[in-house]
């Protein structure tokens, strides 16, 4: 699949600002957060501000922006429109929660029940926006139990190494969280890894014989093209990556999204302070680079079927 | 909307004949050209004298090679949208612009409501829905249901664009929910097939497969060529054979 | 939730048009009957015409495109005079007045001169009749379309062997046919009726062999496909030929009845009549009748002709049956399947096999049609006897240097299977059958050209003896393209592919003015396109002017010859202009039925443009050519050219048009003109169709109620009946003349080729190209195939069918590829004798091995039809035709002849011969060679970027 920026950007940012949202809101909930205006500003201002900006870029690539608010009306059949319905549910939680933490600096009594609601309805939109993926049969690569919870455990990752750096700069360092974030950076690392696994092992069910019906007579190799200069499908569908360079690219995966940030917050266990705040401010960068590596990837390594027509043996 | 119809009252679709297919395009430029004015209106053609010309075509003529040296075959193989009965193209729409029709089950796309998300295109196998960069929507073959009712056509002519052009004669439409259709009756009786069935969207166009080619028809054996009269003396030459029948024949 | 969650209501029912207008489509020259709708005075849509008689409703992708025709960039917009040097693109544009003054004053004087300096050929048009009769009005012998270059073997030898032919003279007894076998077919003139026939055929399980070294297209659904090494479809037919023989599968009856077979030839060594008919007093031929055992006419009433023996004739020489020889020839050992399996690459046994099947059907399967008729000897038949074998062919056997003979071979098969002009065999198209050649001899010897005089007949015709020839006292070519002269006796259609070529080299002579239309010469349909354009721009070294010193040209487009020309005449589109597909010319005749067609203008020009005809009539008065102008100098057709359709006469009673002739208007063929044709045609689809009559459509050659109409309505001159001539006795006047004998014999140089050649029986020979050079050298075959979407070179301007072929690959096997070391996709070297090009290859299994193709004219010229001069066509496409020399080899005394079949003068496109490298220096994927950019002259406003035809059309939701 061809990897669209705007689409890269919109998941990977929302991700993390639904990520750290969902921490903010369950921490804050549990009171181990510190109901503090300011900080509440910062960690509110941070999580909606990637999830809107996110959501805002995903409507770049529509041929009809204006006509967005239609994309709401189909939850009961499309995980697009749930995710639009979801995304728009979580704001009015997590808008209140916000309210509360930053103007009455609490999140007891009903900002409470708004922090549990704006946690679930976060997990309930990244788990969406992973189903727009996982539903898709045409794209075998996508269609699988892997990809909603790595979107959720990345989502959760992001927005943990956010809210590492958010706590130390507000000086309101604790071990616990970096343990939060290291955990979940791990998850996250195993599901990728298996995720990848899967991938290299994968059957491919889905052959030219079987696209064009043709098994009878041999094996089926493309002659022609319909067209002799690439057509939509292609130019959308069609984008495909060498084994060679997407290992490469896991392997940029794997240091920048994984092991960087996980070990620049174990050394924040040992040195945290001024130093500590720089090391979480490189984890974030570090992860902020991988993720949008690993959801370019995700889209790279992906083939749709319909490529079964245009030369693909097998997918 | 974009929840399937749970049946539709016809099942109106394509039954395409990879047997006489020539691969022509003739189809495909029909429906182009129908299209561009029709209820797709318009396809467009982006960069259309430079070099990377392109637009959404609702049908498309691909050739493929099956199997090996002179055993193999030539198939051209005709594409675009088969009416799927569980068509994920639909529900995946946010809009609910994609819809399957509940009167005939035919597919389509409302220009007036599509936000043009592409997503039904992802989840199309069949790659049968092309985005109109310059018009912002998707657009899918209607099965030209701008005439196939139309009122001010011709009764004969109330047929899709791609069908009415085929020089060879090798599309129909009609309706496959109807087991006493001419369509269905052929599907019956070629085989006709699905495409990627195991993806489950059921197709309601179908593919006749090529047939299998009786090379040898000399099964009878042609008149003629009996061995010549053996004589040891004067064996007569291919020519004197040759004249010996034909003066045998003419003088009968 | 809103609206959209429920399914829309819409308009199922759209208005589609608020007219409709007949017309016949001019995408290609299949003349399909299209209905053109129009909403807001543009065009909607345009669809097949179901009750025209070529298409019945169907249309093809060009024909579909043709909006994209209409509304294309690259049409010419004015007449231009050129400022610039030839093929820089820059010209100014002038006004019609202008244009035609200047046109007059150069080809007047032409004419006052010599006129033979004037050199008009014309390309695609379908106005032959009308740019023929200018020609000969004007006085020049130097006119042709381009049949030269197109198909003019197949016509030939068809016209010589049954006064029909497959080309667009015949076809298939589509209904009743059971076994159809086909050659060297991609697409074909009549490719619509073509292509619905190969459905119905397949539908009801007749077999169709497809005898084609690639294979796609048609090739792709027959049942066989043989996949032979190209130039070699003699051996095969031969084989099959001789194949019936031995197995003693022929139609007898079908050969003493219909062909000269039982026909005595003189054997004579030496003499001047070896190898002619033996002839009686009245110069009948003659047979030896066995009934009665003694000499008689050949085609008196009631013989018997002998088809074997020595018979002695009156002058004490000897003479044997026509069949005789052919006997011999095709029974000997070159011709059986075993000797011919590895060079054509089709196995004996599967040759043996066809020839089985084929006498299987046509013997054992016969049908017969329950019709009563009349033969020319007055014997009444009560049924009529089919023999369902069909074949046709076209491209891949005429463009060969030996396509004249293999056709002539293909011919000779039908006839031995007696299925011409049969129920299920080959059918004839009126006006054909006609004489066995036509009796109409070329026009343009020295005496027939005087200045300021008409030509005296037409241009082409079929010679029958070397005195048919037009060439001077010396033997030098009257002609400047050399037709009908020693390099191409029968050259019936001319040699459009040498005009340029010798006008260069003033060979024979030097023309002062170049008179085109609708050719692109200077890329696509010339051989060797570098040097094409050398003789172009070439200048005379003491002067410092052309050599060819002026250009005149009409094109509807900015194609690649526009650049090159000196005086552009802008043509209409073919939806603009009035056009007339006559009997006098090429008509759309179905085997049941005479028929004719027109093309009317559907929408108005909306630029300075006029129709060519409408231009060349008004030249004609201008020039004050008889048949032009009247007495008095004012124009004969002031109405132009609906005037001129209407009321020209060729003969008294005969004009353009077949239809509602004559005062009461009802005559078909013959009448006076009638006003009101034109109207007559409109209200009736733009056509008219005569039936035949169910007991003339079979046998024509000899069914006399049909030979009688046919002298009736003009389509024959005399009531004789046709034999269909196996031994061609023409051919062995000119062979006679090449060892000495006659009045009008060849100088030296020549005569070893026309003895070889004017062969009186078909053989088979090498083309030339791979007989000169060497096997090693250049082992494999190059030849190209006509796309189905695309036609020639004027397609590329069309948005949609650009799409389609935007840029070509090689085609290569890919077991071959492999040995070459050469993988899909990579970039080759392609050599020949003349030069070599760079393209990328596709890999395929379904081509012969030592072949390799292409789609034929996708290649652009960077900058031409207004397309970016970065566009796939130029950077990625290409030609063959740059690899293709235009002249064969030199002769040990240094003469070059041209490369073209040596009876015909047929353009031999596909007896290119080359070396395939894999090319190593292709990092900037570009197709070579790259011609200079050409510049887009100010006139031809820039293409627009992208398209959204039909957004004014759609509003089909509610
Ligand atoms: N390598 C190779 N070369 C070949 C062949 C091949 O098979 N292989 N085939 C040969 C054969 S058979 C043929 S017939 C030739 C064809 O070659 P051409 O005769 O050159 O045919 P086109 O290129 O289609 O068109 C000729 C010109 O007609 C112009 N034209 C189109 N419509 C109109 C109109 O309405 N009015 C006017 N005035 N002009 C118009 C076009 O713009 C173009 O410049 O090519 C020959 N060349
Ligand atoms: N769509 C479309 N239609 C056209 C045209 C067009 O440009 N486009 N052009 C029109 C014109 S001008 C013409 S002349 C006709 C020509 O119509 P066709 O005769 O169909 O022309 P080609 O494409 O030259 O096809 C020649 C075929 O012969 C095969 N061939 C080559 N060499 C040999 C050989 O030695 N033996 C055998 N058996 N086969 C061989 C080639 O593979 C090819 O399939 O088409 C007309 N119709
Ligand atoms: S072919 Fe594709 S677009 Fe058409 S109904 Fe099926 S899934 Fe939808
Ligand atoms: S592109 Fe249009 S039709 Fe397709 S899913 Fe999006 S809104 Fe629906
Ligand atoms: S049915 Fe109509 S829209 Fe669909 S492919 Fe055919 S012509 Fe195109
Ligand atoms: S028009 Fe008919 S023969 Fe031509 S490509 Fe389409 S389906 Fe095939
Ligand atoms: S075959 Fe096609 S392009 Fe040619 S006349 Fe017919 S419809 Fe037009
Ligand atoms: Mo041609």
């Amino acid at each position: 699949m061809h990897p669209a920026y705007s689409v890269i950007f919109f998941t990977t940012s929302s991700g993390a600002g639904y990520g750290l949202l969902f921490l903010l809101a369950i921490l804050g909930a549990l009171g181990l957060l510190p109901a503090e205006r300011w900080f509440g500003l910062a960690g509110f201002a941070i999580a909606l501000g990637l999830i809107s900006g996110g959501l805002l870029s995903s409507t770049f690539h529509l041929g009809h922006p204006e006509r967005s608010w239609r994309a709401f009306s189909q939850w009961r059949s499309s995980w697009l429109s749930r995710e639009g319905v979801l995304a728009v549910f979580t704001y009015v939680p997590s808008g209140v929660l916000a309210i509360g933490w930053i103007y009455f600096e609490t999140t007891s009594s009903v900002w409470n029940l708004m922090a549990w609601l704006t946690a679930f309805f976060s997990v309930a939109t990244v788990y969406s926006t992973a189903m727009i993926y996982a539903s898709l049969k045409t794209i075998p690569q996508w269609h699988n139990g892997l990809v909603p919870p790595v979107f959720l455990f990345l989502a959760l990752a992001t927005g943990a190494v956010l809210l590492n750096f958010l706590m130390l700069a507000f000086g309101i360092w604790q071990a616990w969280a970096v343990m939060i974030a290291i955990a979940a950076l791990l998850a996250a690392l195993a599901l990728k890894l298996k995720y990848w696994a899967f991938l290299n092992t994968r059957s491919r069910e889905h052959t030219v014989e079987s696209a064009t019906g043709l098994k009878q007579f041999g094996n089926v190799r493309p002659l022609d093209p319909p067209h002799t200069a690439p057509n939509y499908l292609n130019k959308e569908m069609g984008y495909a990556i060498a084994r060679r360079h997407s290992e490469r690219l896991r392997r940029h995966v794997l240091t920048l999204c994984f092991i960087t940030p996980a070990l620049l917050l174990a050394l924040i266990l040992v040195l945290p302070g001024m130093f500590g705040l720089f090391a979480a401010g490189a984890a974030v960068i570090a992860s902020a680079t991988g993720v949008v590596i690993e959801r370019w990837l995700l889209f790279a390594d992906a083939e749709h079927v319909v490529n079964l027509y245009y030369g693909r043996e097998a997918i | 909307m974009t929840t399937l119809p749970p049946a539709t009252g016809k099942k109106l679709g394509l039954v395409i004949d990879l047997d006489i297919c020539v691969g022509c395009h003739a189809c495909a430029v029909s429906c182009k050209e129908w299209n561009t004015g029709g209820y797709s209106a318009p396809l467009s053609d982006i960069d259309a004298y430079g070099n990377d010309p392109h637009g959404p075509w609702l049908n498309r003529i691909h050739s493929f090679e099956a199997g090996d040296g002179t055993g193999g075959r030539t198939v051209h193989f005709p594409r675009s949208c088969l009416h799927c009965e569980e068509p994920d193209c639909v529900t995946v729409c946010p809009t609910g612009a994609s819809y399957k029709r509940s009167e005939d089950g035919i597919v389509l796309v409302n220009p007036d409501t599509c936000i043009g998300c592409k997503l039904c295109s992802w989840a199309c196998p069949y790659g049968a829905r092309e985005y109109d960069q310059s018009h912002g929507v998707m657009k899918k073959c209607t099965l030209c249901v701008d005439r196939i009712y139309n009122d001010n056509l011709p009764e004969a002519d109330r047929v899709p664009a791609c069908v009415m052009a085929c020089p060879t004669g090798a599309r129909h439409f009609g309706d496959l929910g109807d087991p006493d259709s001419i369509v269905s009756k052929v599907v019956k009786e070629r085989e006709g097939y699905d495409l990627l069935p195991e993806l489950g969207y059921r197709p309601v166009n179908k593919y006749l497969p090529p047939r299998t080619r009786e090379v040898d028809r000399s099964h009878a054996k042609p008149a003629g060529e009996r061995p010549a009269q053996i004589d040891a003396v004067h064996a007569p030459t291919a020519v004197e054979k040759f004249f010996g029948w034909a003066d045998r024949m003419l003088s009968d | 939730m809103t609206a959209a969650n429920s399914q829309p209501t819409i308009d199922t029912s759209p208005l589609v048009s608020d007219e409709v207008k007949t017309t016949t489509c001019y995408m290609c020259a299949c003349r399909c009957g299209i209905k053109v709708h129009l909403k807001n005075g543009k065009i909607r849509y345009i669809e097949g015409n179901p009750d025209h008689p070529v298409n019945k409703g169907i249309l093809c992708g060009k024909g579909s495109a043709g909006i994209m025709q209409q509304y294309s960039p690259a049409r010419l917009t004015a007449p231009m005079l050129r400022t610039g040097d030839r093929g820089s693109g820059e010209f100014k544009e002038i006004s019609w007045d202008e244009a035609l003054e200047l046109a007059t004053k150069w080809l007047g004087k032409v004419r006052e001169n010599d006129p033979r300096r004037l050199a008009f050929f014309t390309g695609r048009d379908q106005s032959q009749s009308l740019t023929g009769f200018w020609a000969i009005q004007f006085g020049t012998p130097n006119f042709a379309a381009h049949g030269g270059f197109c198909s003019v073997n197949m016509a030939t030898a068809g016209l010589y062997t049954l006064g029909g032919s497959f080309w667009e003279f015949g076809e298939p007894d589509w209904e009743h046919t059971k076994y159809f076998l086909m050659f060297g077919v991609a697409e074909e003139h009549g490719s619509n009726p073509l292509k619905a026939a190969l459905g119905k055929l397949k539908g009801r399980g007749t077999k169709f062999v497809s005898v084609n070294p690639v294979r796609t297209g048609y090739s792709a659904i027959a049942d066989e496909w043989l996949g032979i090494r190209p130039g070699t479809d003699g051996l095969l037919v031969g084989a099959l030929i001789h194949e019936l023989l031995r197995t003693e599968n022929v139609d007898l009856d079908f050969l003493i009845r219909y062909t000269n077979a039982g026909w005595l030839i003189i054997q004579d060594e030496g003499s001047p009549e070896d190898g002619l008919f033996a002839r009686d007093g009245d110069g009948q031929p003659l047979c030896f009748d066995r009934q009665n055992e003694r000499l008689a006419g050949a085609i008196d009433k009631h013989v018997v002709p002998a088809l074997s023996g020595e018979f002695t004739l009156s002058t004490g020489q000897v003479a044997v049956p026509a069949f005789q020889l052919l006997v011999k020839r095709f029974l000997s050992d070159r011709y059986s399947p075993g000797a011919v399996a590895e060079e054509t690459n089709i196995p004996a046994e599967t040759i043996r096999r066809i020839a089985a099947e084929l006498a299987q059907v046509a013997f054992q399967q016969e049908i017969t049609l329950d019709v009563s008729w009349t033969d020319w000897r007055g014997e009444k038949h009560d049924k009529i006897v089919g023999r369902p074998v069909s074949m046709h062919a076209m491209r891949g056997i005429s463009a060969h240097s030996n396509g004249f003979h293999t056709c002539r071979m293909i011919h000779i098969l039908q006839i031995l299977l007696g299925s011409i002009d049969c129920p299920g065999g080959f059918r004839f198209k009126p006006p054909y059958p006609k004489q066995t050649p036509p009796l109409l001899k070329p026009s343009g010897k020295p005496g027939d050209i005087r200045p300021s005089e008409p030509l005296g007949g037409p241009h082409l015709g079929f010679p029958t003896e070397p005195e048919d020839l037009l060439i001077d006292a010396d033997g030098n070519p009257q002609r400047i393209d050399k037709a009908f002269s020693w390099d191409a006796p029968f050259a019936s259609h001319g040699l459009m592919h040498m005009v340029i070529n010798n006008a260069f080299k003033q060979d024979p002579y030097p023309i002062d003015v170049l008179f085109m239309y609708m050719a692109n010469m200077s890329w696509n349909s010339s051989m060797n396109v570098p040097d094409t354009i050398k003789s172009l721009t070439g200048k005379d070294d003491r002067t410092g002017e052309y050599v060819i010193p002026k250009i005149i040209y009409s094109d509807a487009y900015y194609s690649e010859m526009v650049p090159y020309a000196d005086l552009i005449l802008p043509d209409t589109t073919y939806l603009e202009r009035w056009d007339c597909i006559s009997m006098l010319d090429r008509p759309i005749s179905e085997p049941n039925a005479a028929a004719d067609s027109i093309r009317r203008p559907v929408v108005q020009p909306d630029r300075n443009v006029r129709p060519f005809q409408e231009v060349l009539i008004d030249l004609g008065a201008r020039l004050g050519l008889p048949g032009f102008a009247k007495d008095d100098g004012s124009p004969l057709y002031p109405g132009g050219y609906p005037d001129y359709i209407a009321n020209h006469e060729r003969k008294p009673g005969i004009g353009p048009l077949s239809a509602w002739r004559g005062e009461f208007q009802d005559e078909w063929g013959v009448g006076t003109p009638n006003p009101n044709q034109i109207e007559k045609y409109i209200e009736n689809g733009c056509f008219a169709v005569h039936e035949i009559p169910e007991d003339q459509r079979y046998y024509r050659h000899v069914n006399k109620a049909y030979i009688d109409w046919a002298v009736k309505v003009g389509y024959r001159i005399t009531d004789k009946p046709v034999f269909f001539q196996i031994y061609l006795e023409p051919m062995q006047k000119f062979r006679l003349a090449a060892r000495g004998h006659g009045n009008v014999t060849p100088p030296a140089e020549h005569r070893e080729r026309i003895r070889t050649y004017f062969d009186p029986l078909p053989f088979w020979y090498p083309p030339f190209e791979e007989a000169m050079v060497t096997q090693d050298e250049y082992p494999m075959h190059a030849i190209t195939q006509r796309p189905m979407a695309m036609y020639h070179s004027w397609g590329s301007q069309n948005a949609w069918l650009r799409q389609i072929h935007g840029h070509n690959r090689l085609y290569i096997h890919r077991g071959r590829a492999a040995e070459l070391g050469i993988a899909d996709e990579d970039w080759v070297w392609v050599s020949s004798h003349i030069g070599r090009i760079r393209t990328q290859v596709k890999l395929m299994d379904g081509v012969n091995p030592d072949t390799v193709w292409t789609w034929n004219a996708i290649g652009k010229r960077a900058g031409s039809w207004n397309l970016d001069p970065e566009a796939a066509e130029s950077r990625q496409g290409f030609l063959l035709n740059h690899l293709i020399s235009e002249l064969l080899p030199k002769r040990g005394d240094s003469y070059r002849y041209s490369n073209s079949d040596p009876v015909t003068g047929q353009a031999a496109w596909y007896d290119l011969r080359v070396r395939i490298a894999k090319a190593v220096d292709t990092v900037d994927g570009v197709s070579l060679p790259q011609f200079e950019v050409i510049g887009r002259p100010a006139v031809v406003p820039p293409a627009p970027a992208n398209l959204r035809y039909g957004a004014e059309f759609g509003d089909a939701t509610t």
